[in-house]
């Protein structure tokens, strides 16, 4: 069967072959960046199971492998490699001797992707199954990108050192925008764990009046943008602000309908998620990917739906989540 | 209640208006909460790790990139551009509200992840909304780049406002799950229903924001067609003269 962890170790043996390539043209830092990041991926399931066991040091050693990250990342010399010359020419050719086939690798790691998830139930060999029906769509996703790479050597005849060569290109390009994502849901873990959260919920309590249910539904829908903004995650700002003014004040004391709230209210924090640096993953790494030279590029570009929405957000839900019943 | 571990939620606030390192923010930030918490630095570290290693799923994007880096470098972009280019009737907005309508549709059955900003974004869309932008008139440098992050953030409004529509997504099952533990017990349909309105909201208003995006393209290639008998210099006189 094949679970996450294999995946994950994939991972991991790309950012092996990245930390090689970078010590190989003697950048320090990049290497040693990308090496702390690889071990997460292939000793990530041994960590958990020896905290299980009671064993903290490696999670320890890996705590202190993410301060070693931040300090890389802000000691300034992680410059990438310049783009060669020539490479447009070569592009340009290849766009023209391979013409549309060059589709058919990049179509097929959403396709792919698509057929395994969908077809995950029958894929068995016996009793087990092929794919961890614990996560078929990230295992699918694996598998996919492992078949695209094969099909895109054979359309354009490169050899596998030249895919990790361009495939850590870009990692480099990224650079230290690439491990933001995780860091901040790690950050998002450290907030729940020192309550953060409960903090905020009693400042937010002190202030409303709770007997208008209208300001009630207001300090809930801003609320959960603004612990969205500071979280970079609706999921983080939910149970706060449900805990905090959704349950007590908006269903148990004004009858507000709570499957509406819960639907509503989250997708309230979305609007927040557009608008924010810490959700790194939608809003900081396109701009990086898409070499846009405005890092909040793509949050400038969401702003105007987001704030539209969260008013037509707030009606709506004015509208809907007292009348239901 | 103890309000110090507030001072974290500082920090990353005034890390990111002072536009420093993201990376070293997050971690002071993590270690100036979990300090202000009365943690020691042993549960710090710790914390740290596990909380790092298990958001591990974080980083999947990463397997794209191979095939991504090797189809860019034989010209994967410069052919999605010729591509849509070829199509006479395609224009911005029809490209950017089908995708959105596509994404929205497919994250609403769960496929969430099967486009993205590495997937999908970066070697498709991005190149073939340029292509479309810049059909009837070259496009310069910054409208290029705000056609770029138009594509980006149409594949985040897509994504978004259509997942909480499907039943089996954690967004769902983490209202459910928190109303359960309360004692209010809900079927998972009820509240992926409610997600419906929103969704429609979603769409009609990006989708206006695309179009009007796009009448502004076309504007300004007219306003520039105008101005186009004039000379240069002119302008760059104008705009370096000291006042």
């Amino acid at each position: 069967m094949i679970a996450i962890e294999h995946v994950y170790w994939l991972i991991g043996a790309f950012l092996v072959v990245a930390t090689g390539l970078n010590l190989r043209e003697r950048r320090w830092a990049m290497a040693a960046f990308w090496a702390v990041l690889a071990s997460a991926f292939l000793f990530g399931d041994a960590i958990q199971r020896a905290g299980a066991n009671g064993a903290r040091w490696p999670a320890q050693a890996m705590g202190l492998g993410v301060i070693a990250l931040g300090l890389l990342a802000a000691s300034g010399k992680m410059q990438t490699a310049r783009d060669s010359e020539g490479a447009a020419s070569v592009r340009r050719a290849g766009a023209q001797r391979l013409g549309n086939r060059l589709f058919v690798p990049a179509l097929a790691i959403p396709l792919v992707t698509l057929a395994l998830v969908l077809g995950a139930k029958y894929l068995r060999w016996g009793t087990t199954t092929l794919i961890d029906p614990a996560q078929p769509t990230l295992i699918s996703l694996g598998i996919a990108c492992t078949i695209a790479l094969i099909v895109a050597l054979r359309t354009t005849r490169a050899h596998v050192p030249q895919a990790f060569g361009e495939g850590r290109r870009l990692l480099d390009t990224l650079g230290c925008v690439a491990v933001l994502p995780m860091l901040l849901a790690t950050l998002g873990s450290v907030f729940a764990a020192t309550g953060v959260g409960d903090a905020i919920a009693a400042l937010v309590g002190m202030v409303i009046p709770t007997d208008n249910r209208i300001a009630c539904l207001a300090a809930f829908a801003l609320g959960m943008v603004l612990f969205t903004v500071i979280m970079g995650n609706a999921f983080a700002a939910f149970p706060v602000l449900m805990a905090g003014i959704g349950l007590p004040l908006l269903v148990l004391r004004h009858g507000a309908d709570p499957a509406v709230l819960g639907a509503m209210g989250m997708l309230t924090g979305y609007c927040g998620t557009l608008l924010t640096p810490m959700a790194a993953n939608f809003n900081i790494v396109p701009a990086v990917l898409l070499e846009l030279p405005d890092q909040y590029g793509v949050i400038r570009a969401q702003m105007p739906t987001a704030f539209a929405l969260l008013a037509v957000n707030v009606v709506l839900m004015a509208l809907l989540v007292f009348r239901v019943h | 209640m103890n309000y110090w571990p507030l001072l974290g939620v500082a920090v990353v606030v005034a890390g990111f208006v002072l536009k420093r390192s993201p990376v070293l923010v997050v971690v002071v930030a993590g270690v100036v909460s979990a300090l202000a918490a009365g943690m020691g630095v042993g549960d710090l570290l710790a914390l740290l790790g596990n909380s790092f290693v298990s958001n591990r799923a974080l980083l999947l994007f990463v397997l794209t990139l191979p095939v991504v880096g090797l189809l860019e470098r034989y010209g994967l972009r410069e052919r999605a551009q010729a591509w849509i280019a070829g199509f006479r009737s395609m224009t911005l907005a029809r490209l950017l509200i089908a995708y959105l309508g596509l994404r929205q549709l497919l994250s609403m059955f769960g496929l969430i992840d099967l486009a993205g900003h590495a997937q999908t974004v970066r070697p498709l869309l991005a190149p073939m909304s340029e292509a479309a932008a810049g059909a009837d008139e070259p496009i310069d440098d910054a409208t290029r780049d705000r056609v770029r992050a138009l594509a980006a953030a149409t594949d985040n409004i897509g994504r978004f406002f259509g997942e909480d529509v499907f039943l089996a997504f954690g967004g769902v099952l983490l209202i459910q799950g928190f109303y359960d533990r309360q004692g209010i017990h809900l079927e998972p349909l009820s509240i992926a229903l409610w997600a419906l309105p929103t969704a429609l909201a979603a769409f009609v208003i990006h989708a206006i924001r695309i179009a009007w995006f796009q009448r502004g393209l076309a504007r300004r290639a007219l306003r520039e067609k105008d101005d186009s008998g004039k000379p240069l210099l002119d302008a760059r006189t104008q705009g370096g003269a000291p006042q």
